[in-house]
């Protein structure tokens, strides 16, 4: 049997072929800023740090947010925040900031003994 | 702390298995290593659109179509979470892009091969897209905390991507003589260049040991590489069809299926800017980029302009 399977050459076949390349591209006069995603997953839940998006202004990040983050079904709400207004602790520092706690263990229910007929305190 | 005291303190995190996150200290060459390895996982992602692209107006269906067009939607999703991991080391998107384009950054040599008929569709999805999931789900447990994140997201999209394309292959394999040729073809023709989408043998391999050392690789490209060949192997099966390899032999000791020798002659020959697509696929992103600049430099003038006027009442 003679069999004649059609294969498109079109849209897709090189020019001609060559290696490498000294393209330059030219700059963009400007760049969009980069923002950071919160989503809530559901009703009831925090928002949790997704990811991150470049866009023009908040609108844009929200639409871009809706496509990139919620495809499929993963959100209920959105929060965009240009990431430059986020102030971050240094982790050099994570001594001085959570080591104080280290011995506080009084601050946790476990460190108090109680009669076991004192029940679900 | 010394240098050293640095790097101890680095490998030890590493070896208690403690991710390292952007502002943590870390070895110049872990930062150079990962943003090598991410954007040009990105640059995958997003050249990876093409081939498959070609074929979105000429889809069989509407169901085949509308599932070709989410696909790409989540391999441009994919390209973004990555750009984004690796701008949190310090490279900007805009670098990232420049070094596609001029050709100094490298993609998956993968996305340089042509896609001739509509089975070619099916076969990416199935061999392409799952090449890149067993890389991809070793990924999630990379040392760098951005880059596994962004890889738990990716895996959760993926494995429709090789379903829906494994799917397609069935329907062609049931169909006509003409539709099972063509099955039979494109897998003739995806098959070796899937292989190869795992990189060089171990033992050629120069990345590779610090690598492992770092955690940013957790198996080695010849694992992965076994690992694929014994999960296709016995897919094929289901779908009636051959890989093209008469090496291709279960072997009861190793327990692990052996395969012929790659062609490594062709594997460099396409990285290094050789195979049948490279020119095109690298002039169809810098034209999307040279034609889409009036469209981002207008957006953000309208931003200065909102910003400016809402100032001005303000005052
Ligand atoms: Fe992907
Ligand atoms: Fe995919």
């Amino acid at each position: 049997m003679n069999i004649k399977i059609t294969k498109y050459y079109y849209g897709d076949i090189p020019e001609e072929k060559s290696a490498g390349s000294t393209y330059q591209s030219a700059q963009d006069a400007t760049t969009w800023p980069l923002w950071e995603i919160f989503i809530r997953s559901k009703q009831g839940l925090d928002h949790k740090h997704v990811g991150s998006l470049h866009a023009a202004d908040a609108a844009m990040a929200m639409e871009n947010a809706r496509d990139v983050y919620t495809r499929r079904q993963e959100g209920v709400s959105i929060w965009v925040v240009e990431s430059k207004y986020i102030t971050a602790s240094n982790p050099e520092e994570a001594g001085e900031l959570y080591e104080p706690a280290v011995d506080k263990i009084y601050r946790h229910p476990t460190f108090y003994i109680l009669p076991d007929e004192v029940n679900y305190m | 702390m010394s240098i050293q005291n640095f790097e101890q303190h680095f490998q030890a995190q590493i070896d208690n298995e403690i991710k390292i996150e952007p502002k943590d200290w870390m070895p110049e060459a872990y930062r150079k290593t990962n943003i090598r390895q991410i954007s040009q996982h990105a640059h995958s992602e997003i050249v990876g659109m093409l081939p498959e692209g070609n074929w979105i107006s000429r889809a069989p269906s509407l169901k085949r179509k509308a599932i070709l067009i989410a696909k790409a939607q989540d391999e441009a999703g994919h390209g973004l979470y990555l750009y984004s991991a690796a701008e949190t080391l310090g490279m900007s998107r805009d670098e990232m892009i420049a070094d596609l384009h001029s050709g100094k950054a490298k993609y998956s040599s993968i996305f340089n091969y042509p896609t001739l008929s509509w089975a070619d569709v099916g076969a990416i999805g199935w061999l392409v897209d799952g090449a890149a999931i067993m890389n991809q789900v070793m990924l999630t447990r990379t040392s760098y905390g951005p880059y596994a994140r962004a890889m738990v997201r990716i895996c959760k999209e993926e494995s429709f991507h090789q379903r829906q394309g494994f799917e397609s292959l069935l329907v062609l394999s049931k169909g006509t003589a003409e539709q099972k040729a063509m099955c039979q073809d494109a897998i003739n023709r995806w098959w070796w260049p899937s292989l190869m989408m795992f990189g060089p043998k171990d033992t050629e391999s120069t990345n590779s040991d610090q690598s492992m050392k770092w955690k940013i690789k957790r198996k080695t490209n010849d694992e992965l590489r076994q690992n694929f060949v014994d999960m296709i192997a016995e897919q094929i099966k289901v779908l009636g069809m051959k890989l093209p390899d008469n090496k291709l032999n279960w072997n009861e000791q190793r327990k692990h299926y052996d395969f012929g020798e790659i062609n490594w002659d062709e594997f460099w020959a396409v990285v290094k800017g050789n195979g049948p697509c490279n020119k095109q696929r690298l002039a169809a992103r810098r034209k999307a980029h040279e034609e889409g600049r009036w469209v981002r430099e207008a957006a953000m003038a309208y931003t200065e302009k909102k910003k400016s006027k809402s100032s001005l009442e303000a005052a």
